[in-house]
């Protein structure tokens, strides 16, 4: 697979091998650069820009490693394993351009969701934050450093506990909140570099293509299979697995509108792929506990997840909640495609990230605009509002289409795949028939709790005295973007399907080995 | 003439967009009703049209697939043209023009609201219809499906009642439940199974399946194309009936149901085969199963009182009969399957729209306030007669031949029982529909009921009248539909 691989040496001169670090570096120095203007005027337009400027880089690096193949760059001209790689591959650069493509489709909508919801004398400083944030989860996703994940990891989650609190303006329990997600985040991230920590002892190497070979040289010991149980459980509470994801319905219910749009579809979707890295890349599925820990433990919580919070997020009577409990319900699927261990199940793993991605920021989209209307995301507040603000509840009725996976939207697709890979499995293990039918099922759930809110949407009376007029164009366009993009996934998905299943021949091939990269990186 | 210079797939696409350019027109003139419903008129016979186009285009021949988006490998949201999707195509269109000019008698004279939003679901429900018609594959056809599931969702709980709603509920939980937990694992099921979705003549099962799978898949697809309403799945259509009339009787007597069989028969002939079936014998629980419904559904029907539900549960009796059709695993019965998809459409669709004719004129839903009705609506009661008769299977009328077709592949099989299925359900036709005449021409006409000509609309009397006589028409062409259809079951 590496055969093509681009090299780009310390050496290099020309901007565009420096794209995997202007990447990360672009937002980074957007952040200070907000704080020290100290403008309110000139926040958001340089985060808009600095946000941009990471799509295009994200989409130029996925044009590179496209067709497989890696990028590796050196930071500060030392060489692996002992300086700091970037390491970009399909996987990698598909996240990466999904992260940074949400991010930019959100901002415009922050723009007046943030003005809305916000003290102003803090708006250059959340501003300041996000792209920190944003920062975080491009740096954690693009590294090949297993302790840069980790600092990567604490500078988006140290950034999202602030950004969660903003959310005190309208509401004081967004302190609770953000103080929950603070202390469960920091558990999940001492768990992690515990994890490392027993690597580093293991192996001493800290270079995840390195830490695969030695890992694979010395088999199984007992300290590498607690850094396993470890890290898994560290990123587990980053991704919000079932049991695992107590922080997650109040931290996305009281913050900031456009905080939990962009938190929903980039937060735990770069923690899921670090989890990704780890279990193929760094460890590899061959070694039994690692096959054991996903079938075993990651298929049934999976699927509990899936039934259970769908079956909560039946019940809420505030919209954005219900949305909360069904990302949980969501990840469910995702680790549930990692989980049955196939080139289809991963596959459908990474469609689902994408378009669950699209969907949930479309909702949580629409949630902020209704709120920006009315005041409040409860049934009562939001009933009857079809035919007072038809677009937005039009792009609404979009988004929920998808995530309850109606054919002709993306959502359709990845649970086609899902269900797919599922009953491939059948033949070698008739228990994948029950899993089949457990995601049909509760996708079933799904259009009971999305359909509450259509019947509480065009079908109640609204409120006598509501005011409630349509959105304003900067909400719109982005919602209808994402709507956009939500259906036409759903019809022609060859680009998408053909990126994400490369990156899980990538993922499944697991060849991050330093023996290959010697060879491509000239290192005597 | 212009249009027959198009060419087929465009006139196919055409067909598709032109229900949504009406949808489009709706909601930009939906302040003034002349316009709109004309303009709504104009695009159902270009629509029409369009599918005559490609009737002339093709005839009856299959042709080769056009794809329109890759979805995954193996998978395409494709259209082709073969000769029963194109039947019901000429079916669905044709008869939305009719129901188009009776929609508008009956939302204007019955002082409905939310025009604008009525037609312009109804249009999306149709032009979904025309792509189930065209889909070349099991997953285009299922895309179009649900499409058709979620747009008639509004229709159904259109008059915003606890009631409505409640049926409304109703009408999604089965379909979509059936559609995804069953139908979709059937047909995901197919594709690990073969690598492809494509209709192919003689099935793509063969040799890819063997022993208990083939009843099991078979299963899954008899219950997951719930519209087809094979029992227990039927609630859904009595339920829906709250709609308004014109939605009963275009969705829920031709297109949603026919949606339903027309999928049904698909699957027997072009994806299991109907030799496949045959050797297996893997549907052989299902014909005894659909008989079991067209009895039991027409003695349900014999008790209800309210006529729409009479008519729902007739429908799901006859429904069966195509199911049946395919089920019995012979040329013939796919054929008079296929046959009463026409037969049943027009029959049915002027019973429908005659009872929203007496209720747009006298507000009665009940059978038993309609006594001596028929002589205030000879029209209306005459054309429900013409229609009854098509429906029990009487000759001069065209629900005869499809009749005969089922017996005839009843015979080929050796079915005999069969063949006494078919006649006891023609006698319990004949007990719950002719009541309905007789009460209405030849029982005393009480007090309160006029004994004048006093008909309903000219709008809402005038598409029954036409299709009854279509009923008629149809019984001399039967010849040269079953020639139109026979196609589908060459090798």
């Amino acid at each position: 697979m590496a055969n093509t691989a681009l090299v780009a040496e310390h050496t290099a001169r020309t901007l565009y091998d420096h794209l995997p670090l202007l990447q990360v570096l672009v937002p980074f120095c957007a952040a200070p650069l907000i704080v020290l203007l100290g403008s309110r005027r000139l926040a958001w337009p340089l985060a808009f820009v600095s946000s941009a400027v990471a799509l295009i880089i994200s989409v130029m690096l996925m044009m590179s490693v496209r067709e497989g193949g890696y990028i590796s760059y050196t930071m500060g001209g030392w060489s692996p394993p002992l300086g700091i790689e970037y390491r970009i591959d399909t996987v990698n650069a598909y996240v990466l351009m999904l992260i940074s493509a949400i991010g930019t489709v959100v901002l415009p909508f922050a723009y007046v969701s943030v003005k809305d919801e916000i003290l102003s004398k803090n708006h250059s400083l959340f501003y300041a934050c996000w792209m920190l944030c944003l920062t975080g989860l491009l740096g954690m996703v693009a590294t090949g450093d297993a302790f840069n994940v980790f600092v990567f990891l604490e500078i988006s989650s140290l950034s999202t506990y602030v950004l969660v609190a903003q959310g005190a303006a309208r509401d004081r329990r967004a302190l609770t909140a953000a103080y929950d997600y603070l202390i469960m985040g920091t558990i999940g991230a001492t768990f992690f570099v515990i994890g490392l920590g027993m690597l580093y002892m293991a192996t001493g190497t800290l270079n995840m293509a390195d830490l695969a070979d030695r890992i694979a040289d010395q088999g199984a010991n007992r300290t590498v299979r607690s850094g396993f149980a470890f890290i898994v459980v560290g990123l587990g509470l980053k991704v919000a697995m079932f049991p695992l994801h107590l922080w997650l319905p109040k931290a996305y219910t009281f913050a900031p509108s456009a905080v939990t749009v962009f938190l929903s579809a980039t937060a735990t979707k770069a923690a899921l792929y670090v989890l990704m890295r780890f279990i193929f890349s760094v460890y590899h599925p061959d070694f039994s506990f690692t096959t054991n820990a996903l079938e075993i433990i990651f298929l049934p919580l999976a699927i509990i997840a899936m039934f259970s919070a769908s079956f909560i997020a039946a019940f809420q009577i505030n919209f954005k909640r219900m949305l909360a409990y069904s990302s949980i319900a969501q990840v469910g699927y995702m680790l549930l495609g990692i989980a049955i261990l196939t080139e289809t199940g991963l596959t459908a793993a990474l469609l689902h990230m994408f378009n669950h991605g699209l969907a949930k920021a479309l909702l949580f989209m629409g949630v902020g605009a209704l709120v920006l209307r009315t005041g409040g995301a409860f049934y009562t507040q939001i009933s009857g509002l079809g035919r007072k603000m038809p677009l937005t509840c039009g792009a609404i009725v979009v988004g929920g289409l998808s995530l309850i996976g109606v054919p002709g939207t993306a959502g359709f697709l990845s649970k086609w795949l899902l269900v797919q890979a599922a009953l491939e499995r059948v033949s070698e293990n008739s228990l994948f028939l029950l899993v089949s039918i457990a995601i049909v099922l509760s996708s079933l759930l799904a259009v009971v709790y999305v359909w509450r809110v259509f019947e509480v949407l065009y079908l109640r009376e609204p409120n006598p005295d509501s005011t409630a007029t349509e959105a304003p164009l900067m909400m719109l366009i982005p919602m209808w973007i994402l709507a956009g993009s939500c259906l036409w996934f759903g019809l022609s998905t060859d680009f998408l399907y053909d990126i994400a299943n490369q990156a899980a021949l990538g993922l499944l091939d697991g060849s991050m080995g330093m023996l290959d990269s010697n060879k491509t990186l000239g290192v005597e | 003439m212009e249009f027959y210079t198009l060419d087929t797939m465009t006139a196919l696409y055409c067909a598709m967009l032109l229900p949504f350019l009406a949808m489009a027109g709706n909601m930009a003139f939906s302040g003034m009703q002349n316009i709109r419903d004309t303009f709504t008129l104009l695009c159902a016979v270009l629509t029409f049209s369009c599918v005559l186009v490609i009737l002339s285009n093709v005839g009856n021949d299959v042709t080769e697939p056009v794809s329109l988006f890759s979805v995954f490998p193996g998978v395409d949201i494709a259209f082709n043209v073969e000769p029963l999707g194109l039947l019901f195509a000429i079916i669905a269109s044709g008869l939305w023009i009719l129901t188009h000019i009776y929609g508008v008698g009956y939302m204007r004279g019955n002082n409905e609201k939310h025009h604008a939003r009525f037609f312009a679901c109804f249009c999306i429900a149709i032009s979904s219809v025309i792509g189930i018609a065209f889909a070349s594959n099991m997953f285009t056809l299922f895309l179009f499906y649900e499409i058709l599931t979620v747009s008639t969702y509004p229709l159904v709980a259109h008059k915003g009642t606890p009631e409505s709603i409640r049926g409304a509920r109703t009408y999604l939980a089965i379909l979509i439940g059936t559609s995804v937990a069953l139908q979709l694992t059937a047909i995901i099921w197919t594709y690990v199974l073969t690598g492809t979705l494509d209709f192919t003549q003689g099935g793509i099962l063969e040799g890819k399946v063997v022993g208990w799978v083939v009843p099991v898949l078979l299963g899954l697809y008899a219950f997951g194309i719930g519209k087809a309403a094979l029992m227990p799945f039927h609630k859904w259509l009595p339920a829906a009936m709250v709609a308004p009339t014109p939605v009963s009787a275009l969705l829920h007597a031709v297109a949603v149901v026919k949606a339903g069989v027309f999928t049904m028969l698909k699957v027997g002939i072009y994806i299991f085969g109907i030799d496949f079936l045959a050797d297996t014998g893997a549907s052989e629980w299902l014909m005894w199963l659909a008989a079991y419904s067209i009895i039991a559904a027409s003695i349900i029907a014999m008790y209800q009182d309210n006529l729409k539900k009479r008519l729902a549960y007739s429908t799901i009796s006859q429904l069966s009969y195509i199911t049946l059709g395919m089920a019995l695993a012979s040329s013939m019965g796919a054929l008079g399957g296929g046959m009463h998809i026409a037969m049943h459409a027009m029959g049915k669709i002027t019973l429908f729209m005659c009872a929203g004719a007496i209720y747009v004129k006298f507000h009665k839903t009940e059978i038993s306030q309609m006594t001596g009705l028929g002589r205030a609506m000879p029209i209306t009661f005459a054309a429900f007669f013409i229609a009854s008769l098509s429906i029990i299977g009487l000759p001069p009328l065209g629900g005869s031949w499809p009749k005969f077709l089922l017996m005839l592949g009843a015979v080929d099989t050796g079915h005999y029982i069969i063949i006494g299925v078919l006649m006891l359900s023609s006698l319990l036709n004949v007990a719950y529909l002719l009541p309905i005449v007789g009460r209405a021409f030849f029982m005393p006409v009480p007090n309160d009921t006029p004994r004048t000509y006093n008909e309903a609309p000219i709008l809402c009397w005038l598409p029954p009248a036409l299709t009854a006589i279509g009923c008629v028409i149809l019984f001399f062409y039967a010849g040269t539909l079953q020639d139109f259809l026979t196609p589908i079951v060459q090798k």
